[in-house]
């Protein structure tokens, strides 16, 4: 597991899993309803402090968010834009 | 745009009468009436047992399904469990769960039990959850091993919660006061005494948010099926071949009266994800099940719309027919892209917690205004009033408070230990739904805001002093005030104004931190999307912090009168 997708799976399991429970980076995040439109607002800011980017509302999709997987792949593609 | 409707809105309002619901749901004055009865047993004796009640699908795509039959089997079931337990006619019963079928087939069993069904939003944290299990006295909790973690959290702080009920403990261990009910592997009962509970008997119990205090608790009767039954067959068009749809988690009222109580009375087949947002997500369901009625809300439409027109063209959606909206007002834009894309308008329905049915909506077959509210459901005396003299305002156009007459079946008894709170909802022989708004000279009723410091976001009510009250158990906050801010999405969101404790400083983290703390004690919805860190929260000479000040900054409205506000 690479930094980013510690940091990312790391801050999920903190904040949105029961203590104790492990977050797989393919497990449903949005779908599952462990993290809803309201709860991502200080995921998505943790990640543009932490990564210092910024990611535009536009991009702050359901889908983008759903996985460690996926969240991994949207900072790296606004990491490089 | 033409529709076919199953009832003239004209000629409803000239012939309006409730007892044509009574007649239609068999009931006669003095008669036993009980919810959960008349919501799988009634159906059943009509022949329809065999028919599908609820098709339930999770976010693996799991599926199962329940015909009316296996729903009157289950709610026994359940309703046996309870009173097995030792569950008296009138106590509290919470239900605390995400959407399974035990959520809504629990609903059914906990009022035939006699018991009172109090259901409970699963994402509420810890404290959201203790404050309304304390307030109502409750006696048993349902819930999911997901959610057991909050319970046992403040269950020692509970003395009269005596049973936490588990619907799907499997092999896990269970803890003081818990005990497995797995409803579908439980022997069925056939045949159950409905306890004989009437028409005022209390049924549900649902807390709802004002601006002062913490949330209260609205009680409802069973004889609110009449206005509930009348309202879905009339503004949702619901019909016997129908395959409805509502969005609306039965954690908050529309449902319950409407993902619950009104399709099921009506003998409808009704389907239900339990799933969180996903817009293909959502297509792909409605393609799959072929639903013909959409009960949603503004906040989810604007979601859709943001997902874009394209990925709606991707799906065969021809089956739907009729489509409406709750929660907060449906802007224009929303009506005209759902014009667009379905080929079908959103109908916005108004009604709120207290009223426990549709009251201000846009029926069926009548010109819909985008943007308006539409005119009162026949049967409800509507106004708006003047908010000095609380006299109606006759002039279109004019804005002033929305006002109801009592009377209606679905309108609450009580708040919850809260008489005066109760009675301060009426004035002058009006109830007063807390909302400002205007009447055209059609007739129609057009949104102007709420008329209090409750925050509407999603869809959801949301108490400023519960959220001030939570920030201030944070150890770095001094003081702190909630108000809305407006959202593109959401409408409103929280944001909070808070100033520090000596030793703490502003910073990203620390608001992250916040914010954090803010969702798990209460909920997401509760949690402050934005903090600003102040040294100068308005108040008055009193110290009664003045959130309209804030709140009309985050508006860009003026602040109006200053004068009983402290100088710095």
């Amino acid at each position: 597991m690479d930094d980013l997708t510690k940091l990312v799976s790391n801050y999920i399991a903190k904040e949105y899993l029961v203590e104790g429970s492990e977050v797989t980076e393919t497990m449903t995040l949005i779908s599952s309803g462990i993290v809803d439109s309201f709860s991502m607002v200080p995921l998505k800011r943790f990640l543009e402090k932490k990564c210092n980017i910024k990611i535009a509302d536009a991009c702050a999709t359901a889908e983008a968010f759903d996985t460690v997987q996926n969240i991994v792949a949207l900072v790296r593609r606004v990491q490089n834009e | 745009m033409t529709e076919t409707v199953s009832f003239s809105y004209q000629d409803l309002l000239e012939n309006f009468d409730w007892s044509v619901s009574e007649r239609e749901l068999g009931y006669k004055k003095g008669d036993r009436l009980n919810i959960g009865w008349m919501c799988s047993d009634r159906i059943c004796r009509l022949g329809q047992a065999g028919k599908p009640a609820l098709i339930w699908e999770d976010h693996q795509g799991r599926e199962k399904r329940f015909t009316y039959n296996d729903v009157r089997v289950l709610s026994n079931t359940v309703a046996h469990f309870l009173v097995s337990l030792g569950i008296h006619p009138g106590e509290r019963v919470c239900l605390f769960m995400d959407r399974v079928p035990e959520l809504y087939i629990g609903f059914l069993g906990i009022l035939k039990a006699g018991a009172v069904a109090q259901p409970l939003y699963s994402a509420f944290g810890d404290e959201s959850l203790f404050v309304r299990l304390c307030n109502a006295d409750t006696a048993a909790i349902v819930t999911q091993r997901k959610h057991v973690h909050k319970v046992r959290k403040i269950r020692e702080r509970l003395p009269g919660l005596r049973h936490i009920v588990v619907v799907d403990a499997g092999d896990a261990p269970l803890e003081n006061r818990e005990i497995s009910l797995e409803m579908e592997e439980a022997a069925p009962i056939e045949h159950f005494d409905v306890y004989p509970t009437v028409a005022e008997s209390p049924s549900v119990l649902h807390y709802t948010s004002g601006t002062t205090g913490q949330p209260k608790g609205a009680q409802h009767v069973h004889y609110s099926i009449v206005s509930q039954y009348l309202t879905a067959k009339c503004v949702l068009d619901l019909r016997p071949e129908d395959v409805y749809w509502c969005n609306a988690d039965p954690g908050w009222v529309t449902g319950t009266s409407y993902g619950i109580i009104g399709p099921w009375a009506n003998g409808i087949t009704q389907v239900v994800l339990d799933s969180g947002f996903s817009a293909e997500r959502w297509y792909k369901f409605m393609e799959k099940h072929r639903v013909t009625v959409w009960y949603s809300a503004p906040t989810a439409i604007r979601m859709l719309m943001r997902e874009g027109d394209e990925l709606v063209r991707q799906h065969d959606l021809s089956s739907l027919r009729h489509l409406c909206s709750v929660g907060e007002p449906l802007n224009a834009e929303a009506v005209l892209w759902s014009r667009k894309v379905f080929g079908k308008e959103f109908h916005d329905t108004f009604w709120q917690t207290e009223t426990g049915c549709i009251v201000i909506t846009n029926f069926p077959g009548m010109a819909v205004k985008p943007g308006s509210m539409g005119k009162p459901f026949p049967g409800i005396t509507a106004t708006v009033l003047d908010p000095s003299t609380y006299e109606p305002l006759n002039q279109a156009g004019a804005t002033g408070l929305i006002a109801l007459r009592p009377g209606w079946p679905s309108l609450i008894r009580s708040y919850w230990n809260d008489e005066a709170g109760y009675q301060a909802k009426f004035k002058n022989g009006w109830y007063l739904c807390g909302d400002r708004a205007s009447i055209d000279a059609d007739g129609y009723y057009w949104f102007v805001g709420r008329d209090d410091d409750v925050i509407n976001t999603g869809g959801h009510l949301v108490g400023p002093f519960e959220i001030e009250s939570a920030l201030l158990e944070h150890p770095a906050v001094a003081e702190s005030a909630a108000v809305a801010k407006p959202d593109p999405v959401n409408m409103e969101v929280v944001k909070a104004f808070v100033s520090l404790k000596p030793g703490y400083e502003a910073s990203d983290d620390l608001e992250l931190e916040i914010m954090n703390y803010i969702r798990k004690r209460l909920s997401p919805i509760a949690m402050p999307q934005e903090i600003e860190v102040t040294n100068a929260i308005p108040k008055t000479r009193s110290g009664k912090i003045v959130r309209r000040v804030l709140r009309c900054r985050e508006f860009n409205e003026p602040v109006g009168d200053l004068s009983t506000i402290m100088d710095d």
